[in-house]
This record gives structure tokens, sequence and C-alpha cells, in this order.
């Protein structure tokens, strides 16, 4: 359970969340949109400890995570595994060795039974026979799947996903859509999915939040979002260049407000 | 003169920020390095990254140096009648000044660039991020062992630059000042003390510290993509070469008036 109350966090005069309240009960997947700059990614380093806010409370399973300290963090950051952005593999190790990582750095386990974790984490996300390549030589789409492995060998209660189908082609995205539905059935992982992908979210989510100007705008089931009259949740479902978020920003495709 | 007085406060307080910095992760990294769990198979790594591939090119400049103090000399003191004297200058120049402070800055230039450039890497691709995410902290993974290696190998690598130098000067001083090979190391052993030694490899340890903690702190506080990682390679060898140069001027300070050695 993640409960996020009158979060705030400015980088100079940039008030990037803004009194932001958001639920995710466990168990539950939740996509979060809204444009470039809302302040999705902020939210997700910012549960992981990765950034501090200016002020609010971010509780995790029942622990305040605002007032624990590195050390704190640390313990809290072994229930949680984050799948960045762009994959962040460890581009001096081998695959093998990245999906590795988690288990060499904090167990004291065999060979053998590191080899075996890391063929069966590989498994879960579709990949085989890839220990010995170097990230260098995967795909945008693999280095994604292999992120999620390194993640899911630490066996972490809370997935983070930021933009997990952004750069990569359609149907490697329903993969990685599938691969997200099927670890949230088979491991029960609460997860929370940054995206930009409406269609992604639709099918991932079992509920969606939307984040406008620092805030969360309307939270809830796909369909219901779906369906919404909000002029800005419409805007932004369908794409619409012309409209209220655009309207908000003084430059509309070189138009000064 | 009050816009002068204004930028020259905040250059100051720029450069008390930095060293101020750069002492906080000196004092993590030395913190960590005796904090369990210790692997030293990356201490190890990063020397045998260290070493081996700065050697040749620090005998070289040894070498070379070694042999330009010979000649130098060679113009002045062959006049005095003097030449029997170049061995010793030049082997404690080398094993107190020269081999020291610049293989240091040879491994600055080429050590140094390249820690900068592969955590500066490493932080704008999110890999450092992903360490922190994966509760491992940063300093322990990827500071630790590179100052260790540096505080390891430098002064090997000095050791070395010693031995090869004074090599550099036996060349002009046998074969083109005509002193015997008898006399060139019977002048040599008799003007080196173990103290001479022994300072020069005391600053190498600094500056490997130097090296390494420079480097480092401008790998991880790299901003934006490629160019944030270019502008910290240039700044962690520049800020490197005048941090060693003003220490190697402090130690020196420090042994010639406070120990008298």
């Amino acid at each position: 359970m993640i409960e996020i109350r009158n979060l705030y966090k400015a980088f100079g005069a940039q008030m990037v969340l803004n009194n932001l309240n958001l639920s995710v009960r466990r168990g539950e997947t939740k996509a979060i949109i809204g444009r470039s700059g809302v302040g999705k990614s902020v939210l997700l380093k910012s549960i992981v400890g990765l950034m501090k806010p200016d002020s609010g409370s971010i509780n995790i399973n029942g622990v305040e995570a605002t007032n624990l300290n590195e050390k704190g963090y640390d313990r809290l950051r072994m229930e949680i595994g984050m799948v960045f952005q762009g994959g962040a593999l460890f581009d001096s190790m081998s695959v093998g060795d990245n999906v590795a990582f988690v288990l060499n750095e904090f167990l004291n386990l065999d060979q053998k039974n590191v080899r075996d974790r890391v063929a069966h984490a590989l498994a879960l996300v579709g990949l085989k026979d890839v220990e010995p390549m170097m990230p260098s030589q995967l795909s945008g789409g693999m280095k994604k799947r292999v992120s999620l492995a390194r993640v899911l060998c630490m066996e972490p209660q809370i997935i983070l996903y930021d933009e997990p189908t952004s750069e990569i082609d359609p149907i490697t995205a329903a993969a990685i859509n599938h691969l997200i539905i099927e670890l949230h059935d088979k491991l029960k992982v609460t997860s929370i999915v940054v995206t930009h992908d409406m269609n992604s979210a639709y099918q991932v989510a079992d509920s969606i939040a939307m984040f406008y100007r620092g805030q969360v705008i309307a939270d809830g089931k796909p369909q219901e979002i779906k369906n919404s009259t909000h002029p800005v949740i419409r805007q932004f479902i369908t794409g619409q260049a012309q409209g209220p978020i655009t309207e908000d920003e003084s430059l509309i495709f070189g138009h000064v407000k | 003169m009050l816009n002068f007085v204004i930028k020259i406060g905040a250059a100051t307080n720029s450069l008390v920020r930095y060293l101020g910095q750069l002492t906080i992760l000196w004092s993590q990294t030395i913190v960590l390095a005796l904090t369990p769990s210790f692997k030293g198979t990356r201490s190890l790594i990063q020397a045998h990254r260290i070493g081996p591939g700065s050697f040749v090119i620090s005998s070289l400049v040894a070498f070379f140096v070694g042999m330009i103090m010979a000649l130098q000399m060679a113009y002045q003191m062959v006049q005095l009648s003097a030449e029997i004297y170049i061995p010793k200058v030049v082997s404690v120049a080398l094993t107190r000044e020269l081999a020291p402070v610049l293989t240091a800055l040879i491994v600055a230039g080429r050590i140094g660039a390249g820690i900068a450039a592969e955590i500066g890497s490493m932080t704008v691709t999110e890999q450092v991020d992903a360490l922190r995410a994966f509760a491992v902290n940063p300093v322990k993974y990827l500071v630790v062992p590179r100052f260790l290696g540096l505080v390891l190998m430098l002064p090997v690598l000095a050791m070395l630059a010693d031995v090869i130098g004074i090599w550099g000067g036996y060349v002009i001083c046998v074969y083109k000042l005509h002193i015997s090979h008898q006399m060139f190391w019977k002048m040599v052993f008799s003007a080196l003390a173990m103290k001479d030694i022994v300072t020069g490899l005391v600053k190498t340890i600094f500056f490997g510290m130097i090296i390494a903690i420079v480097g480092c702190h401008q790998g991880l506080n790299v901003r934006g993509g490629a160019e944030g990682v270019g502008k910290a390679t240039t700044t962690a060898v520049v800020r490197s070469f005048i941090l060693i140069i003003m220490t190697d001027c402090m130690i020196t300070f420090i042994f010639y008036f406070l120990l008298n050695v």
C-alpha cells in the first residue's frame, strides 16, 4: 500500500509536485498519465528515495518514508523495484551479471543457484540465453525486459515502471504490457506505471491517475478515464493539439498566447 | 569596485563550497572503505586498470625528464668542472619531486579523466540512480575501489619512475659526459637517503586521493548529457592538476620546515 499525502517538490521557481495526493492499494496496478514535465518521474524517484520531497508524506506499507535516513531507506528499497526509462543497465556488466546484481551484492549464494535464478528471471520476461551479451548489444525492448528481470530477482513487493513502453515498437510494447499484467496476476505485486501510452495504460492498469499542474486531477478505473468529459483529460487521452492543456501554456506551436 | 568585491566573494564562496564537497566525499570514502562488507576484487580490478596501463607512459616521461635534467645541468656544471655532481642532483630531484609529481599529473590526465567520464556517463544514464534504488551506496560501489586502486598504484608507479628517471640521467652522464658507470652509481647512492624516497612516495598517496576524489566528484555531479560528461572530464583534469601542485607545495613546505626532511 502506498499513500501519498500533500506532496510538494519544486526545482528552483518551478513547482513540479503541488499538493499531490495519491493512493495505491496493495496488489493494485496504477497507471499515471500526464504531459512530460508534470512530475510523474519525480514522484517515482521520490517514492524510491532518489529525490527528497520538499514536504508531504509518502507512506509505504505503513512506513513513513520521508522520515527515513539513507540506511533506513535502503531497507525499504529492498521491497521496491524500479524499472528505469532507459533500462539503466550497468553497461560494464553482461546481461547475466546485471540480472544477478542484487543476488551477488546481498545474498551469499553459490554460482549455480545464481545462474538458475537469473535464467528463471530472464525466462519470466521472455528471454533466453542472453546472459553473455552486453547491454550495448541489446535492442531497446530487450533492455527494458532485462531491466525488469533484474528487478524481479529482488522479489519486490512493489514495482515502479518509468515509461516501460516508450521508444519501442508496438509489438514489443504489447509484449511488455502483457508481461506487466502477468507479473501482477502471478506475483501479486503492487505496481505504478508511468506512461504516455494510453493503450498501455488501459491494458495494464486497475486504475489510472491523471497528473496536471503537479496534482492528480482524476483517479479512476480505465473505463471511467476513457469516458471522462473533463476537457483536460479528453485532450490528453485523445491526443489533441488544441485544448486546455496547450492553451494553458504560453506557446502553442509557435503562436504566443 | 563593489561588483569586483561581489565577484571575489562569490568565487571564494564557490571555492570553499567545492573544497567542502571534496572533503565530505573523501571522509565518506574513508569511512566506507573501512566498513564491511569488503569487496577487495573491485579495488584490484581498478589497480590493474591504473597500474600497467600507466606504466609505459609514466616511465617514458621519467626517462626523458632524467635525460633532460642531466643535459640542462651539464650546460652549467661542465663550465665549473662539476659534472660529477649531476647524478646526485638528478637522483634527489627525481625521487623527492619530479617523479611523484609528473607521474601524478600523467595519471590525473589518463585515469582521472577516465573516472570522471565513466561515472559521469553512468550518472546521466541513471545507472547511479539504479545503484541507489538497489540499496547500494554509489560511494562504496564506485568511489572506494577507484580511491584504493589509485592510493595503491600511484606510489608503485612513482617508484618505478624514480628508477627509470635515474637511468635517463645515467644515459647522458655515462655516454655523453663520460662519467664512469661505477662513479655514477656511487654518486647516486651517496646522495640518496631513504627519506628522499619516502617523502616522494608519501606525496603520491595524497596525489592518488586527489585524483580519485576529484574525478569521482565530477562524475557523480554531472548535469546534462554528453556535453556535461565532456565538461566534467575536462574539469576533473584541470582541478586535479591544480590541487596536485598546490598539495605538493604544501607537503614540501611541511617536510622542509616542520619535519626537517
